[in-house]
C-alpha cells in the first residue's frame, strides 16, 4: 500500500514542468537552427544553402514532448508516459518520416523514455534507495561474474560446435571471426587497462604492428604465417617495451594522451614511409595462412604442397578455410584468456590488481612499479600483435586506415563498457559493440552515430561497466575468513590510476 | 631571412588557433579534473557555424566584409557555445563523481556522436570557401607576404585573450571560476555555484574552440567533418606543454607548437610535421611533466 502511494501521481505543478520543456525544447532549437536547418550542399557555382526547417520543427517538438516525458515520470505518471513512449516509439517503425534521421531520433528516443519510465515504476513499487539499488546491480554482476565458471565452459563448447552447426553460412562465420578478433583485443587490453590499471589509447599500434610485421616479413622475405606469428608477436612485444619504457612513469591522463600520440605516430609513419610500407595504398596480396603448413587451402595446390581437402578426403569447399581461421583466432583468444586466469594468480598478477588499486603503497613495498608495468605494457603488446598478424591474413589487404584511433576507442569502450577487470564483460560488450551494428547493417549511417551516444548512455548508467567486479583474485584470509571483508575494503580503498573504489 | 620572417607569422596564426583551443581543454581539466576529449569536435562545429553563417548571410545579401565577420564570429560563438554547454550538461554532470575514467569514455563517446552527427548532416565531402578577405600585405619590397586573413587572427587572439584575461581576473564570474578551480567544496560552501560556474566554463572554452573554427576557415578555406580530431589532439598537447591548468600556458604552448609545426613544415617538408609534434609532447612529458609554466603535483598517498 505504502509503495502504490509512493508512485501515486501527485498533482501535477504543470507550469513548471511546461516551463523546463520548453527551456530544453528552446535549447534544442539553438542547437538544430545551424547544423540541422542549414545544410550545405555543393552547387557547381560553389557551396551553396539548402533549408530543412521541418526537421528542425519536428527536432525541437519532439525533444520538447520528450523532456516532458521526464518530468512526469519524475512527478509520478510513468505509466502514461510508457504507453506513449511505447506508441512514439512504434510510430517511428511504421509510419514514414520526412527523414530517416527523425525516424532514428524518434525510435531512440522513444526508446530511451520508454526505458526510463519502466525503471521508474520498478523503483517507485521497491523501496530501495538509490546506492542499495546499485548494489544490487553490482550483486547481479558479480553473480555473473561468478556463473562465467560454468558458462564459459559452455560458452567454448558452443563456440567449438558452431561450424558445424547447419546455421553456420559464411556470412555467419564472418561475424563470428570479427568477434573473436575483438574479444582478443579486448581481453589482450585488458591486461593493461584492467588488471594493471593504466589506461592505454594507442593500443591499435600494436595491433598495427603484428599486422605489418606479418604482411612486410611475407612480402619482402616470403616467410609463412607460421613463422611471422610468433615474430609478429615479438616485434609487437618489443615495440611496447620501447614505448613503454620512457612514459610508463607518467601517471593517470598524461599517459593516456602519450599512448595516443604513439598510436598516431605509428600510424604516420605507416603512411609516410611509403617505399618501405607501401603507404596509404597498404600492402595487398598477403598470403593466406596454411594448414599448420602441411596443407593449402586451394582446390589446385602449388607443386609440392598438398591440398586440405585431398589429405582428409573431403569435398573442397572455400569454406574450409574460413573454418579454419575462426577456429584459430578461438584459439588465440583463449589463449588470452587462460593466461589472464592464470597469471592472476601469479606473483606478476596480483602485483598488477595491487598496482591499480594503490600505486604508492605498492612502491613502498618495494614492487617495481616501472618493470610490473611494462610487463603489462609488453605482454598486452605481444596479444595485440597476434591479433593484428591474424588479421593481415585474414583480410589478404592492409592499410594504415585499418589502424585509427577509433580503433584503439571501440577497443577501450569494449574493455570499459563490460567493466574493467572482467573477462565476461568483455565478451559481453563485444557482442554489445560489435554484435549489434553488424546485425544493424542496413542502418549503417547511424551505427557509429548510436555507437557513440551508446558508449554515453552505458556510462551514465553504469559508470563503472556493466558487469564491474573489483575484488582481488587473492585475499589474506579466504573470501568467508575473518580478515577477507576488512583485506577487501583495504584492497579497494586506495584510488588507483584508473581512479574509482570498490564499494 | 624572408622565408624565416614568413615562416613565423604562418607559426604564429596556427599557433594563436592552437591556444584558442588549448584554452577549453586547460580550463576543463583545471575545475573538474577531466580531459574534455569532445573538445576538438566543438571546434570543429564552429568551423561549420562560421562557414554556414557566412553562406546564409550571403544570401540575405550583406556583402560588406568587416560586418559579415562580425555576423559570423558573434553567430559561431553563440551557436557553439550551446554545443558545449549541452555536451557538459548530456554527458559529464552526472558523472561528476564517478571513476575517472568514466567521463572520459563518455567523452570519446560523445566526440564519435558529434563527429558522425556532423558528417551525417552536413556530408562527408569536405567544404572549400573561396577566399573572404583576399590580399595581402607585402613587406621588406615584397620579399615577405603576410595575408590580411593572418594578420587579423593574430590581432583577433591578442585582443581576445586580453578581453579573457580581463573576465578571468577582474570580474565576479573569474573570480568563482578561480575559487572552484582552487577548491570545489569550499567554494560551494561559500555560495559559489559551482554547477554553473563549471557550466560557464565548458560555454567560454567552447567559443574560443568557435573562434580558432571559424579563422581555420577563413585562414585555409577547406573545412570537413573530420578535423577536429588532429586539432583536439595538437591543442591538447599545447595545453601540456604549456602546463596543463595555466592559462597563460596554453596560449604558450599553442604558440610553441604552431611554430614548431611551421618551421618543420617549412625547412623539413610538410609529411613529418605530426609525428614532430607528437615527439615533443612526450619528451615534455618525461623531462618537464608539470609544462612550461606549470605547478609541480604532489603525489598524495
Amino acid at each position: 500500500m505504502t509503495a502504490i502511494s509512493m508512485s501515486s501521481p501527485r498533482a501535477i505543478a504543470w507550469p513548471v514542468i511546461l516551463k523546463e520543456a520548453a527551456m530544453t525544447a528552446f535549447v534544442a532549437l539553438l542547437l538544430t537552427i545551424p547544423l540541422v536547418g542549414l545544410r550545405t550542399v555543393d552547387r557547381p557555382t560553389g557551396l551553396g544553402l539548402e533549408t530543412r526547417w521541418n526537421e528542425v520543427a519536428a527536432a525541437v517538438g519532439l525533444v520538447f514532448l520528450g523532456r516532458l516525458g521526464l518530468c512526469l515520470i519524475r512527478e509520478g505518471h510513468a505509466v502514461t508516459v510508457l504507453v506513449l513512449a511505447a506508441a512514439a516509439t512504434a510510430a517511428g517503425f511504421f509510419i514514414a518520416m520526412p527523414t530517416e534521421a527523425l525516424r532514428v531520433i524518434l525510435i531512440g528516443g522513444g526508446a530511451v523514455i520508454a526505458i526510463r519510465a519502466i525503471l521508474a515504476i520498478r523503483t517507485g513499487r521497491s523501496k530501495l534507495s538509490q546506492a542499495e539499488r546499485d548494489k544490487r546491480m553490482d550483486h547481479i554482476a558479480a553473480q555473473v561474474q561468478h556463473a562465467s565458471r560454468w558458462l564459459g565452459p559452455i560458452a567454448v563448447v558452443v563456440a567449438l560446435a558452431f561450424p558445424f552447426t547447419p546455421l553456420a553460412d559464411r556470412q555467419l562465420l564472418d561475424i563470428g571471426i570479427l568477434l573473436l578478433t575483438y574479444i582478443m583485443l579486448g581481453w589482450g587490453l585488458n591486461i593493461v587497462v584492467g588488471l594493471a590499471g593504466l589506461l592505454d589509447l594507442g593500443y591499435v599500434a600494436f595491433y598495427a604492428v603484428g599486422a605489418y610485421s606479418y604482411a612486410l616479413l611475407a612480402h619482402y622475405f616470403g616467410f609463412s604465417f607460421w613463422v611471422c606469428l610468433p615474430l609478429a608477436g615479438f616485434l609487437a612485444a618489443m615495440s611496447g617495451v620501447l614505448l613503454g619504457f620512457p612514459v610508463l612513469r607518467l601517471r593517470g591522463d598524461y599517459f593516456a594522451i602519450v599512448t595516443l600520440g604513439f598510436g598516431e605516430i605509428i600510424r604516420i609513419i605507416l603512411i609516410n614511409w611509403y617505399q618501405f610500407t607501401g603507404g596509404p595504398n597498404g600492402i595487398s596480396g598477403i598470403p593466406r595462412p596454411s594448414f599448420f603448413g602441411i596443407a593449402d587451402f586451394t582446390r589446385t595446390p602449388a607443386e609440392g604442397t598438398a591440398a586440405f581437402h585431398e589429405m582428409f578426403g573431403l569435398e573442397f569447399s572455400p569454406l574450409h578455410r574460413i573454418i579454419f581461421l575462426y577456429y584459430l583466432i578461438l584459439v588465440l583468444a583463449l589463449v588470452v584468456n587462460l593466461f589472464t586466469m592464470r597469471v592472476r594468480k601469479l606473483p606478476l598478477g596480483r602485483a598488477w590488481e595491487a598496482l591499480r588499486e594503490d600505486d604508492i603503497a605498492c612502491a613502498s613495498l618495494g614492487i617495481n612499479r616501472t618493470n610490473m608495468k611494462l610487463a603489462a605494457f609488453a605482454i598486452a603488446a605481444m596479444f595485440g600483435g597476434f591479433a593484428g598478424s591474424f588479421f593481415a591474413t585474414r583480410q589478404g589487404f592492409i592499410s594504415p586506415e585499418s589502424f585509427t584511433f577509433i580503433e584503439s576507442a571501440i577497443i577501450l569502450a569494449i574493455v570499459v563498457l563490460g567493466g574493467m577487470g572482467s573477462q565476461i564483460g568483455v565478451v559481453v560488450a563485444t557482442l554489445l559493440v560489435i554484435g549489434l551494428p553488424e546485425a544493424f547493417r542496413e542502418l549503417a549511417d547511424y551505427r557509429m552515430l548510436t555507437f557513440g551516444m551508446g558508449m554515453v548512455l552505458i556510462m551514465l548508467w553504469r559508470p563503472r561497466g556493466l558487469l564491474a567486479h573489483r575484488d582481488p583474485t587473492i585475499l589474506l584470509h579466504g573470501k568467508g575468513g575473518a580478515g577477507g571483508p576488512a583485506a577487501g575494503t583495504a584492497a579497494a580503498g586506495g584510488q588507483g590510476i584508473a581512479g574509482g573504489s570498490a564499494k | 631571412m624572408e622565408y624565416f620572417l614568413q615562416q613565423l607569422i604562418n607559426g604564429l596564426s596556427l599557433g594563436a588557433i592552437y591556444g584558442l583551443i588549448a584554452i577549453g581543454y586547460t580550463m576543463v581539466y583545471g575545475i573538474i579534473g577531466m580531459i574534455n576529449f569532445a573538445h576538438g569536435e566543438i571546434y570543429m562545429i564552429g568551423a561549420f557555424v562560421a562557414l554556414i553563417t557566412f553562406l546564409a548571410i550571403g544570401t540575405l545579401g550583406i556583402t560588406w566584409v568587416p560586418l559579415a565577420l562580425l555576423i559570423m564570429l558573434v553567430a559561431s560563438m553563440l551557436f557553439t557555445a550551446v554545443y558545449g554547454w549541452t555536451v557538459e550538461r548530456i554527458a559529464y554532470r552526472p558523472l561528476r563523481s564517478s571513476p575517472r575514467l568514466a567521463p572520459l569514455i563518455s567523452a570519446i563517446g560523445m566526440s564519435i556522436f558529434l563527429q558522425n552527427y556532423v558528417q551525417i548532416l552536413q556530408g562527408a565531402r569536405s567544404k572549400p570557401l573561396q577566399p573572404i578577405l583576399p590580399g595581402n600585405l607585402t613587406m621588406m619590397d615584397g620579399a615577405v607576404s603576410v595575408s590580411y586573413v593572418r594578420l587579423a587572427t593574430i590581432v583577433i587572439t591578442i585582443a581576445l585573450m586580453y578581453g579573457f584575461t580581463q573576465l578571468i581576473t577582474r570580474t565576479s564570474l573569474g573570480r568563482a571560476q578561480r575559487a572552484c578551480e582552487q577548491d570545489k567544496k569550499m567554494a560551494g560552501l561559500l555560495g559559489v555555484n559551482v554547477d554553473r560556474v563549471i557550466s560557464l566554463t565548458f560555454v567560454m572554452g567552447a567559443a574560443l574552440a568557435a573562434v580558432a573554427g571559424m579563422m581555420v576557415l577563413l585562414i585555409y578555406g577547406v573545412i570537413d567533418f573530420y578535423i577536429g580530431f588532429l586539432a583536439g589532439v595538437k591543442a591538447f598537447t599545447a595545453a601540456v606543454l604549456g602546463g596543463i591548468g595555466s592559462l597563460p600556458g596554453a596560449m604558450l604552448g599553442g604558440v610553441v607548437i604552431g611554430l614548431i609545426e611551421a618551421f618543420w613544415s617549412g625547412y623539413m617538408g610538410s609529411e613529418w610535421k605530426d609525428v614532430a609534434t607528437f615527439t615533443i609532447l612526450v619528451l615534455v612529458l618525461i623531462f618537464r611533466p608539470t609544462g612550461l609554466l606549470g605547478r609541480p603535483e604532489i603525489e598524495k598517498v
